[in-house]
């Protein structure tokens, strides 16, 4: 009962400062924030004194089993449900983006115009639904090559629902027009500071998860996980340098200004290139495909080089996203070299993946999963090397600023990330739920058939828009002027613009077969349908292609 | 000390001991894995996923 009173204090004094801070709020979007931190305080007070068993109620509306086992997987499931539900909203923004591109007039002004949704859309696809994948598989990994349960299931719960409501404050902060305009961190002081206490809670979790294992060894994909935890605290940190105007208000300077801050920017962004969207995403790489495949890493100790080559080479690849800029040369020459040096580790690291198949390389044709995964690390090998490429120097002057850079990110973000948190998702929810299998492969192979044309139609229709739009900029006529305008580009683009939402409409598709897919598994069915290899044995057919010599030569 | 000195400063031990520093440490990491006798500790880690049959669940 005392824990009750004492819990239900603290939400209510976290209610009364909310409101406190919305009367006083220097502007409409900081007092929108600040209704949101008081209706998730109101609900946090409500769970708190009607005192229900709440872990009990989502247990029963998500049919999760009762925890019976001897890991905690609790923020395991809801991290999954999470990854799965911001993902269906992120790719469905990303199709927003795209028809406005397309057809300018999807600009619904001032909510939902394209400078407001596409950061709604970055932020959703890398944080919410990668960042939920992320902190979800790492708990459940961590716990299985620990053997051990999670450290402070507290603090864990806390992170899982502390990181919900910085995704709602970034999210609804974009389209109220709230961003400290830096990309790939465009929230604002205030939720820069939540984001710091939740990333820093899941430090804490993991790390002590670490430390209390029962397995001498700690297993390669921990490695990542940690270096991907502590890398973006960092980095987070230095990015978001700013002084706020007020503290009842949502604007705020940054600490670094003109060369300083693009280079702090796109150190902060490549990096988290590197290790949100990679290093990480390797931690997945290393658990689930080994454990799919059913036979270990090809090679363990190439995956530890892979590991120190791409934290010592990573860090210093930023500043290829700032050439031919205010940049020193030396640096930009250090960040191209770099870059391409990046190349060796990234396909280690692939060929590792890769090659963990080899002697099963049949589960490609015969497991759908398998097949999401082989086509992940392809996507990983594809996108690693034409990231080198294109920072060489010559290559850039071409593909800067142009659609070359948007199909470049999207091989990555739809064929790597994607393709491995969706595989990740299929082997995670059977064991989660306590299944025997997925409802249904058969849809795990539409899912992965429309998600590959979709990216083939977004890569294939930006590769073209770009290379096209850098040479129509660049090309002049004798006279020295130049020939083409910007307006002739754009008229140029229009045909790829659509082929390249196109390719979004069948991801998203690909996306609705996953949900259907895992609600129906979460659900406890099982559809009835033929296998996916239907070639049966045929004693008769089973025999050498040539004969034995010796059986005809004596 | 001005602030072009301190950029000097900097851009001098970036250069010397920092880069030095940097790559022994990435030699010496990498080199790590290969020491004699590492072979079966590193089979062993690969496999340890697949020692609990049913994931603890």
């Amino acid at each position: 009962m005392e824990r009750v009173v004492s819990r239900a204090g603290l939400w209510f004094v976290l209610l009364i400062l909310a409101v406190m801070a919305m009367a006083a709020a220097q502007d409409s979007g900081f007092a929108a924030h600040m209704a949101i931190l008081a209706i998730a305080a109101l609900t946090g007070l409500w769970l708190s004194i009607a005192n229900a068993d709440y872990g009990a109620m989502a247990r029963g509306v998500l049919r999760m089993p009762s925890d019976p086992s001897r890991y905690d997987d609790d923020p395991v499931r809801w991290g999954v449900i999470a990854t799965i539900f911001w993902g269906m909203a992120g790719f469905a923004a990303g199709l927003f983006i795209a028809l406005q591109l397309t057809w300018p007039a999807f600009n619904l002004e001032p909510y939902l115009n394209f400078g407001r949704v596409r950061p709604l859309h970055t932020s959703a696809v890398i944080f919410a639904f990668g960042g939920n994948a992320l902190i979800a598989t790492s708990f459940y990994i961590v716990q299985r090559t620990c053997r051990a349960r999670l450290a402070f299931p507290g603090l864990a719960r806390f992170v899982f629902w502390g990181y919900q409501l910085f995704i709602v404050l970034a999210a609804t902060g974009y389209l109220l027009g709230i961003t400290q305009s830096k990309e790939y961190a465009e929230p604002e002081w205030y939720v820069d500071w939540w984001l710091t206490i939740v990333w820093v809670s899941y430090l804490v979790v993991f790390v002590g998860t670490i430390v209390k294992r029962k397995e001498p060894h700690i297993y390669v994909a921990n490695w990542f996980f940690l270096a991907f935890i502590l890398t973006v605290a960092m980095l987070h940190v230095v990015q978001n340098l700013d002084m706020p105007v007020s503290l009842l208000g949502s604007k705020s300077y940054p600490l670094f200004a003109g060369v300083q801050g693009a280079l702090i920017q796109w150190w902060y962004g490549h990096n988290a290139v590197g290790f949100f969207l990679t290093a990480g995403f390797l931690g997945m790489m290393y658990y689930f495909v080994p454990k799919q495949a059913e036979r270990p890493i090809y090679s363990y100790r190439l995956s530890i080089i892979h590991f120190w080559s791409m934290i010592f080479l990573y860090i210093w690849a930023g500043p290829h996203h700032l050439l031919y800029t205010a940049l020193p040369d030396w640096a930009q020459t250090l960040g191209m070299v770099f870059s391409v040096m990046l190349w060796m580790p990234s396909w280690g690291g692939m060929i590792n993946g890769l090659m963990t198949l080899n002697g099963a390389w049949d589960k490609v044709r015969t497991d759908p999963i398998i097949r999401m995964m082989v086509w992940s690390l392809a996507f990983y090998g594809m996108s690693t090397f034409e990231g080198p490429v294109m920072s060489v120097k010559s290559v850039n002057s071409l593909s800067h600023y142009t659609d070359w850079t948007i199909g470049h990110v999207h091989s990555g973000a739809l064929g790597w990330n994607g393709m491995i948190t969706f595989a990740a998702i299929y082997f995670l929810v059977p064991r989660l739920w306590g299944r025997d299998r997925l409802y249904s492969l058969r849809m795990v192979n539409w899912h992965f058939w429309l998600a590959t044309a979709g990216i083939v139609f977004y890569a294939g229709s930006m590769w073209v828009a770009g290379v096209t739009q850098g040479l129509m900029w660049r090309e002049y006529g004798s006279d020295g002027y130049l020939v083409n305008s910007f307006a002739e580009t754009v008229i140029a683009l229009h045909p790829m613009y659509m082929m390249r939402a196109f390719g979004g409409l069948l991801y998203l598709a690909g996306a609705v077969i996953l949900v259907w897919n895992i609600w129906a598994t979460i659900l406890g069915k099982l559809r009835s349908e033929a296998p996916m290899t239907s070639a049966a044995y045929d004693p008769e057919k089973d025999r050498p292609a040539v004969p034995a010599q010796s059986a005809q030569g004596d | 000390m001005n602030p072009h000195s301190t950029y000097e400063t900097l851009r001098q031990f970036a250069d010397s001991w920092g880069l030095l520093i940097l790559v022994v440490a990435f030699v010496v990491l990498t080199a790590w894995p290969f020491r004699p006798g590492s072979r079966d500790y590193h089979r062993d880690a690969a496999n340890m996923i697949f020692r609990d049959k049913n994931d603890g669940e």
